[in-house]
């Protein structure tokens, strides 16, 4: 994949993000989570990552956020190489990005109109009076502003999920980030967050990054999806041609198969030799 | 043998390296938190709350602690020196005896049970929350936003309670001494007023205050900081800053003995 001109300002032309021959392994590891991954999230569009566990999905998403850089190759985020952003450009390049953690991660100690005024007290010199509107806003389009002045002890994981998605968008970011945000929900709020990250993402014209392995939900609102497998690329397109996809390992991800390519059973010894059946029979 | 001690020293030299890898990192947190201090003065509002937190939610076990220890060392002094005809001496005694040693230490060894350990398992939870790390995808420094206000709120308010402590104290030693065992109370103060030096005694005693201040919150928020984050590795994080706060206590205490008495 060719590696396209690096410029501080993203035009239409240039995917949102790009990964050219990322490999990565966490500090003080032996294994790589990513072995050469290369793809490209189309600007404007829903890109959905997916992939079993462990299969390096929410580390492409820390790279993308600059918490940890790849040991090799290249990713360029909103036209910028992260490995050569450092210090306060790191922060300016972030706060063109909203993030959504998989459990929220709202600060305990302030409500749930503060979690969302966080951003903007902290990048914007707006008075009080403006401060509020803008947080009336967003968590007007999340539904929850009836819950404005909770602690997020107070609300339910799906409403936190959804207080969290008001704060990611709060400065109308360019780039959201999606970390498992379908995990834990129950039916309603599922459907409620999907819907959510799609219009929040035609309204605003952002890119979106779905990291999740809830096929049926992100198959409803992504335009791409990336399959990863084992730290690498299996396959990339749009849901309906994954859905055609000839791969094996990828049916059964799509299709929940207990048994397939992917074992069900992690290696270990002879089952019987470890229950000492073996030894019994001898006897 | 030879395997025996080959492996004690090759355990003595990874001790070693970890100590000052710690230790290396520790020093780089505390210059990142004087670099990133002058926003302080953009948003006190941050450090007052602190001051609330760590100085305020401390006062009840500091004057309480405060009073029963001059209750112990005005009994012990008036029976030592009423021997020797100089129960008059009691009032100075505790009062030398708290503000330059008891005071200062005292204080910090509580401050560390009960606010450092807080501050660990706030930090501690943030992180095992993700908190910190939401913090940093905003664009915002987490060192910045949470540690300095932190940092600066507990080396203001660590003076403050000393000053609490050694006031409880010597009300603790009036009440025994003139109250209860009936010695004059004009002599009590008195000696006080006479024999006490502002600098050499208060001063120095508010010198080693503002230290372990420094000391002990730093420790406390460097611990939550690098603290694994689970559950088990904030309960081990909330023991470490205990037990290392209050080593380094006693031992800058005598560093500090040393050089200024």
């Amino acid at each position: 994949m060719p590696i396209p001109v690096i410029s501080n300002q993203t035009s239409n032309t240039v995917p949102a993000i790009v990964a050219h021959n990322i490999q990565f392994a966490y500090p003080n590891t032996q294994r790589d989570v990513l072995k050469g991954i290369d793809f490209s999230c189309p600007i404007g569009k829903v890109t959905a990552i997916m992939g079993g566990s462990g299969s390096g999905k929410t580390t492409l998403l820390r790279l993308a956020g600059g918490l940890f850089l790849p040991n090799s190759g290249q990713l360029t985020v909103l036209g910028q190489n992260i490995a050569m952003v450092k210090g306060d450009d790191l922060l300016a390049l972030r706060k063109r990005m909203g993030c959504l953690f998989q459990f929220g991660a709202l600060f305990t100690d302030l409500t749930v109109f503060e979690n969302v005024a966080f951003p903007l007290r902290e990048h914007t010199d707006f008075d009080n009076e403006v401060i509020a509107d803008l947080v009336y806003m967003k968590l007007h389009a999340v539904g929850l502003r009836g819950a404005a002045q909770l602690l997020p002890s107070q609300i339910s994981g799906g409403m936190a999920r959804r207080v969290a998605l008001a704060r990611a968008v709060a400065l109308d970011p360019e780039l959201i980030l999606y970390d498992e945000p379908f995990a834990g929900l129950d039916p309603v709020s599922l459907g409620i967050t999907a819907q959510l990250i799609r219009r929040l993402n035609d309204a605003l014209g952002a890119t979106s990054i779905i990291v999740s392995h809830d096929v049926a939900e992100t198959f409803s609102i992504a335009d791409h999806v990336i399959m990863l497998s084992q730290g690498r690329v299996l396959a990339a397109g749009s849901p309906s041609e994954l859905h055609q996809h000839p791969d094996a390992e990828l049916q059964q991800f799509l299709h929940g198969m207990p048994d397939g390519p992917v074992k069900f059973h992690m290696s270990a010894p002879d089952y019987a030799h470890m229950l000492g059946l073996n030894t019994k029979a001898k006897i | 043998m030879k395997p025996f001690l080959s492996h004690i020293g090759y355990s003595v030299r990874s001790s070693l390296w970890n100590s000052l890898t710690i230790l290396s990192r520790y020093a780089r947190f505390i210059i990142s938190l004087l670099l990133n201090s002058a926003d302080i003065l953009r948003r006190p509002r941050l450090t007052i709350t602190q001051i609330y937190q760590s100085g305020y939610l401390s006062l009840l076990i500091i004057g309480i602690s405060g009073l029963f220890v001059g209750f112990v060392l005005s009994l012990q002094l008036y029976y030592l020196l009423a021997k020797y005809g100089s129960a008059d001496l009691v009032g100075l005694a505790v009062n030398l005896s708290l503000v330059r040693e008891l005071s200062p230490v005292v204080t910090a060894l509580l401050f560390a049970g009960r606010a450092g350990t807080a501050l660990t398992a706030e930090i501690g939870l943030m992180k095992a929350g993700e908190q910190l790390t939401a913090m940093n995808m905003m664009g915002v420094n987490p060192i910045r936003r949470i540690m300095v206000p932190r940092f600066w709120g507990g080396f203001i308010a660590m003076p403050l309670l000393t000053a609490v402590f050694s006031t409880m104290g010597l009300i603790g030693a009036w009440l025994i001494v003139v109250v209860l065992v009936g010695a004059d109370s004009g002599s009590f103060w008195g000696q006080m007023q006479v024999s006490v030096n502002w600098w050499s005694d208060v001063g120095q005693g508010l010198i080693k205050s503002v230290c372990f201040g420094v000391l002990v919150t730093s420790i406390a928020l460097f611990v939550g900081y690098e603290s694994e984050p689970t559950p088990e590795g904030v309960a081990n994080a909330t023991t470490k800053t205990v037990v290392a706060s209050s080593l380094a206590v006693l031992a800058l205490d005598f560093v500090l003995t040393a050089f200024m008495f």
